[in-house]
């Protein structure tokens, strides 16, 4: 039969010399691959104390933002979840009452506004789709690993941007 | 009868028939958008001049060209007549400019409108405006209004297209909502507070072009996009009760008439089965609303286009398609 390829290789069982079948210069040069591995450079590294440089384009971890005011711009439209194509966020929308003007930007808000981390493949169309500028995709978070399902639906409670109560600059 | 070319299209209509008319019945793209004309109410149209349309040739007895663009919603049709709508560079032009007047006091605020996605304006500047804004001043402000329990009026979203006055003057009994002031300083109002309480007054909702008179049972309960419409009818002693269900999961969230391909009512229905009728125990259910495709509502509905009906046997009247003729 003709070969498809040169790279088969014959396999015959030979009778094993007397070095051979010592097998303590196999040992030593076994052990000399392991030694040269303890000076190389290491592969891995101590996640979470240490993360890996990311591109700027990165996209982790939503984020619900404020206005400059401390308000939440997200006025519930839905354009973010007809936009999803894996139908990750759902979300309730309901009508500002007088005196909550310093919560939230529009006459209309999210009540409640959920991202199921599960569904969500980090595409970044909602950010693109939003008319608020209210939800981005942050480059320095990631969605951590966890033992419940219910702990990957991310509610507004996770999601929003926390209040600056203190000057940083 | 009157046999004219619309768009190098020829059809003959009867005589007295609109320019408009006898475009929709060509229909497809080249039929002119029309925000105020509105079918079932008798004297709309004349008033956005969105519809013009560019006459070429007057009729076969004086083939004069028309010498200004003509509003097509009110121009009778006469025999011979050459049109031009989407061939004409200056329709074009001209229907750019008056969707920027339309848009020049009409805020931007879909994301919390509920018109949006079903909105005319939001199609027609859509498809004809321009995406920027040249206008510096500010935009004129109105402070909302309840009329009555059921329907709120954003008067900075209206665009004085009269289709409301006109239903309120025509369906129902006593008239009490008009137009106030002129000009800059006209808008929508009702004498001192005078609530519309006439069974049919929910149906200046449904005429409404814009999010102007929105269903106060319905405001802010979802979008548009995320309900599933469905139509359905009820014994109704005030109205043929014929409508269509906005619905999630097993809620009703809104009623309304059903509206065909140009946001036209078939049939007024009354404020009962429009605002008290939200439970699908009321309503006996015919099948899925056929939806255009390019619509927003359709997306993310993954039902089956149904095109060639005889394969599947038995299939509801609401899933047919209406296929162009060509």
């Amino acid at each position: 039969m003709e070969l498809l390829s040169n790279r088969s290789k014959n396999v015959a069982q030979k009778e094993m010399t007397l070095s051979e079948r010592m097998y303590l210069p196999a040992i030593a040069q076994g052990l000399g691959i392991t030694i040269k591995h303890f000076f190389k450079k290491k592969a891995t590294i101590n996640y979470p104390e240490e993360t890996r440089q990311r591109s700027d384009v990165w996209r982790g971890l939503h984020v619900l933002k404020r206005d400059e005011n401390g308000a939440e711009r997200c006025t519930a439209c839905g354009l973010c979840a007809v936009a999803c194509p894996a139908e990750a966020i759902t979300m309730t929308a309901g009508e500002r009452k007088k005196g909550e003007e310093h919560l939230y930007r529009e006459e209309k808000y999210a009540v409640t506004y959920e991202v199921n981390m599960l569904r969500c493949i980090f595409c970044g169309l909602c950010e693109e789709a939003c008319p608020k500028a209210a939800i981005f995709l942050q480059d320095d978070k990631l969605a951590p690993a966890r033992y419940e399902r219910e702990e990957f639906i991310y509610g507004k409670d996770r999601l929003v941007e926390p209040l600056k109560t203190t000057e940083t600059k | 009868m009157a046999k004219i070319t619309f768009d190098g299209i020829e059809v003959e209509v009867e005589d007295g028939t609109t320019i408009l008319q006898a475009a929709r019945k060509i229909g497809g793209d080249v039929v002119p958008p029309a925000m105020c004309f509105y079918t079932p109410l008798k004297g709309s149209g004349g008033k956005c001049r969105v519809c013009l349309v560019k006459v070429t040739q007057g009729s076969a007895r004086d083939p004069r060209p028309m010498p200004k663009l003509v509003a097509s919603c009110i121009t009778p049709v006469q025999d011979g007549m050459v049109v031009e709508n989407t061939t004409n560079e200056d329709v074009l032009n001209a229907r750019k400019g008056i969707v920027e007047m339309l848009l020049i006091n009409h805020p931007l605020d879909c994301p919390i409108c509920d018109q949006a996605g079903e909105c005319d304006l939001q199609n027609l500047s859509y498809e004809h405006g321009v995406s920027a804004t040249r206008y510096e001043e500010p935009r004129r402000t109105f402070d909302k209004v309840d009329l009555g329990p059921y329907i709120q009026l954003h008067m900075t979203r209206c665009i004085l297209c009269y289709r409301c006055v006109y239903t309120a003057d025509q369906i129902t009994d006593k008239r009490v909502h008009g137009v106030l002031g002129r000009g800059d300083a006209a808008e929508i109002g009702t004498y001192i507070e005078n609530v519309i309480d006439n069974d049919f007054s929910g149906n200046v909702i449904d005429v409404c072009p814009v999010g102007a008179l929105t269903d106060k049972t319905w405001r802010f309960k979802n979008r548009v996009w995320f309900t599933k419409p469905l139509n359905a009818h009820r014994d109704c002693p005030t109205c043929s009760g014929k409508v269509t269900l906005w619905s999630r999961g097993d809620q009703v969230l809104r009623v309304t008439a059903r509206k065909d391909e140009y946001a036209e009512v078939e049939e007024f229905i009354c404020n009962t089965c429009r605002f008290d009728k939200k439970e699908v125990s009321d309503w006996t259910i015919e099948g899925p609303r056929n939806i255009d495709r390019g619509s927003v509502i359709s997306a993310n509905h993954y039902e089956l286009p149904v095109v060639n009906v005889p394969i599947v046997p038995n299939l509801p009247k609401s899933t047919v398609k209406k296929m162009p003729t060509e």
